[in-house]
């Protein structure tokens, strides 16, 4: 694991140099400490932080292909490296590594573009082309390893975090509002947005191209669930099919998930995994015991709030597994100081607390030496675990129903936690989940309360802020847009390509994942986000992921083979983390005041100080604030964060040194070759 | 608001400015708008609403009052104090 950064000047501009790359990876240090490297070209640089983990001695970057006119730069995994290998050296490749990377160039020399539909990995890959004078970037298809980009001043510069881009002195920091309001709405920017005015994302399953100063975006890989309406519109009378195909399925879906498994082991260091108490780790934790792997180490949080902690349920699974089972405790002091860090990892607002706790998690990780670890991200989109995929089913059949006296009763038995309203509430609860309840053909029809709920956020956004934004959408048009084919999709589907193509991709792989699982040098493994089981399960029917209001069916079936029945029958509780007790504390730290006084809600003029010191008193007063309050409050002081440490107080860390391990490739010109010295 | 609101009305708004809205700056909504569509209250607003209502006005709400017919708008919760302070006097 690894982090990519890289300039590209186009005509006129002078060529990058040695320390402008420096600078730029010593903001990503945290990703790759090991090694470093550099290529330079007349107008080019390319630039890798590494985190070791395959090929240790024999890995380091730039690598170039035979005749050495590409080369590449690469962040992530490509788990099936290895028979691809085979294959390319029978076509009379040579290798000069045992990398992973250099695999890929030299598919990429076969098949150029195309090459992506071969990786089954989770990536971020730049490569320079010295022949056609291009450069390739492409990302991973659900977007597990990040990759940014911006152009500006005659160049393109990109880079695994934002951090790298703003350590180029071309780029100004900005604050676009448009995408502050996409966060507090679905609480994520929708791609390829960032929260960055001009700084975007290469989207999930696409690759960019840049060559004679142009650059195009396409998609290789989409979210496609139109197999699924062919599969559940088969009609069950046709023989014992229906019978038949579930066991099948079954069969298949257990080979599946166990390569999947498998193929995430290699590793020339240990891997670990991630124990939540939850089915979908806990299964996978089982799989790796199962292949043999005689000792696995286990890791999990644990709460000294008892409304979060599933710390029993943790080490019962652990005990069970015989795993070496460790943990991290997070009280309420140490997710509000943690935040402050993790803001600068995840470089964007968010809504919840939950990346703190796995911030410490990571942590942990590394203290006990571990690069790499399993995690069961993934089951809950593709084989419908949330909750809100159950909330949208039961929207549609009061629809259908209207007035049916088991509205309050399906709400409670969904949301056992809302008890505030008491019995007294029935009637506001069927007005809350009951708006827009007729709409449903509206394509976000599974979505649209939740969203609507969480714009309540936006009534904090100052005047000039809000009209900013109300200008920008007006300029800018539609926010989300939907693939081909969607509307032919079933109502699950739909609430699931939701699901992941935002949630997903936009905030629990990132903010939640990749960003602070890096920030200690750690890299995530998601055998559930493996192309084979997601494109798998987006052909199942329906009912064979939510049946009736049984969630994950088929994971589940899967998982009476390998667990306890009590954990197949415990209620699975969504992980979350504490919020506003973790900001308002008796050792609160002093930044949270900081950043909420009216001073620097004013100074960074996105909120209404007068309502940003209401809330923080009625939180000093120990108040009882609600779920949006709460989520309120994440919200601005996350983007407060935001702007003092990525906009108004930026600061480059210190360059790399001597002491830090740095190959250097000088490619340019003869009369250029002077200015890599 | 307007100068001739009556009272009752004014005070409510107050209370969901100070306590919901935490700002009226900017949040312009009618007498007879529901306070859940414009997005003032949610499931702890509602509380306070009637809490505020059983200690400014000292009217027990029964549960079975607590629904949107009477407080989710302005109008709405003004017509039910007026009507509870009617039936406390008759």
């Amino acid at each position: 694991m690894c982090a990519i950064v890289g300039i590209l000047n186009f005509a006129g501009a002078a060529s990058p140099t040695e320390a402008a790359l420096r600078r730029m990876l010593a903001m990503v240090r945290h990703r790759g400490p090991d090694q470093f490297g550099i290529y330079l070209g007349d107008q080019v640089g390319l630039g890798n932080a590494r985190l070791s983990i395959i090929d240790l001695s024999g890995g380091q970057q730039p690598i170039a292909n035979e005749d050495e006119s590409l080369w590449i730069v690469f962040n992530g995994e490509i788990f099936n490296y290895i028979e691809l290998k085979a294959e390319l050296e029978a076509k009379g490749h040579r290798f000069s590594t045992n990398t992973d990377t250099e695999v890929i160039l030299h598919l990429y020399e076969e098949h150029g573009s195309e090459c992506l539909s071969r990786l089954n990995g989770q990536f971020a890959i730049a490569i320079w082309n010295e022949r056609d004078r291009s450069l390739f970037l492409a990302r991973d298809r659900v977007g597990v390893r990040p990759l940014f980009y911006t152009l500006t001043g005659g160049a393109l510069i990109f880079a695994s975090e934002v951090k790298s881009i703003l350590a180029d002195p071309r780029v100004q920091a900005g604050i676009d509002p448009l995408a502050v309001d996409q966060i507090f709405n679905y609480w994520s920017t929708l791609s390829p947005r960032t929260c960055f005015r001009g700084i975007v994302d290469v989207p999930p399953g696409h690759y960019a191209l840049a060559k004679e100063g142009r650059m195009t975006v396409k998609p290789y890989w989409k979210l496609d669930w139109s197999a699924n309406v062919l599969e559940s519109s088969a009609p069950a009378t046709s023989g014992s099919r229906k019978g038949t195909s579930s066991v099948n399925y079954l069969e298949e879906f257990r080979d599946l998930l166990t390569d999947a498994t498998r193929v995430r082991l290699r590793a020339d260091v240990p891997v670990g995994a991630y124990l939540s108490g939850g089915l979908d780790s806990s299964v996978i934790a089982a799989i790796v015991r199962k292949l043999g792997v005689s000792r696995l180490d286990t890791f999990s949080i644990a709460f000294s709030d008892p409304k979060f902690d599933e710390s029993e349920h943790q080490r019962s699974m652990a005990r069970f597994l015989g795993t070496e089972h460790q943990v991290v405790h997070a009280t309420h002091a140490d997710i509000g100081r943690a935040f402050y860090d993790v803001i600068w990892h995840t470089e964007t607002p968010v809504m919840r607390t939950s990346p703190a706790p796995m911030f410490l998690l990571s942590k942990l990780v590394r203290e006990r030496k571990f690069k790499v670890v399993l995690t069961g991200e993934g089951a809950d989109e593709f084989l419908a675990g949330y909750d809100i995929f159950k909330e949208a089913k039961i929207r549609r059949f009061w629809a259908q129903n209207a007035g049916s006296k088991w509205r309050s009763l399906l709400l409670k038995r969904l949301y056992p936690d809302i008890t505030e309203l008491g019995t007294a509430g029935n009637s506001y609860l069927a007005a809350f989940f009951g708006a827009g309840l007729m709409e449903t053909n509206a394509p976000d029809y599974s979505h649209a309360v939740r969203w609507r709920n969480n714009r309540r956020t936006c009534r904090f956004f100052s005047k000039d802020f809000a009209a900013a934004i109300t200008e920008q959408r007006n300029n800018e048009g539609a926010e989300l847009s939907y693939p081909d084919g969607f509307q032919t999709w079933g109502s699950l589907e739909k609430a699931q390509f939701l699901e992941a193509s935002i949630f997903l991709s936009q905030y629990l792989l990132s903010s939640q994942g990749d960003r602070v699982a890096m920030a200690h040098s750690v890299e995530g493994r998601y055998p559930f986000l493996d192309v084979r089981v997601v494109e798998f399960c987006n052909r199942l029917p329906s009912r064979l992921k939510l049946r009736g209001l049984t969630e994950k069916y088929l994971l589940r079936q899967l998982a009476k083979e390998y667990l306890p029945a009590e954990i197949l029958r415990r209620r699975k509780r969504p992980y979350r983390a504490p919020i506003h007790r973790s900001f308002f504390n008796e050792d609160a730290p002093a930044y949270v005041r900081e950043m909420l006084s009216a001073e620097s809600v004013k100074n960074s003029r996105i909120f209404n100080p007068v309502a940003v010191s209401q809330l923080a008193a009625r939180l000093e007063q120990g108040k009882a604030v609600g779920e949006t309050d709460d989520m309120a409050l994440v919200g601005i002081l996350s983007t407060q964060l935001v702007y003092r440490r990525f906009i108004s107080n930026f600061k480059a860390d210190a360059t790399l040194t001597g002491h830090d391990d740095v190959k250097v490739v000088c490619r340019r010109t003869a009369d250029q070759v002077r200015s890599c010295a | 608001m307007s100068q001739n609101m009556p009272q009752l009305e004014s005070e409510i708004r107050k209370f969901i400015a100070e306590n919901m809205l935490f700002s009226a700056d900017g949040f312009n909504y009618g007498d007879n708008d529901s306070l859940l569509e414009a997005g003032i209250v949610d499931s702890i607003g509602v509380m306070e609403l009637v809490s505020f209502v059983d200690k400014t006005y000292k009217i027990t709400v029964p549960p079975e009052d607590i629904s949107p017919d009477n407080f989710d708008s302005i109008n709405r919760l003004a017509n039910y104090i007026r009507l509870k302070q009617g039936a406390g006097r008759a």
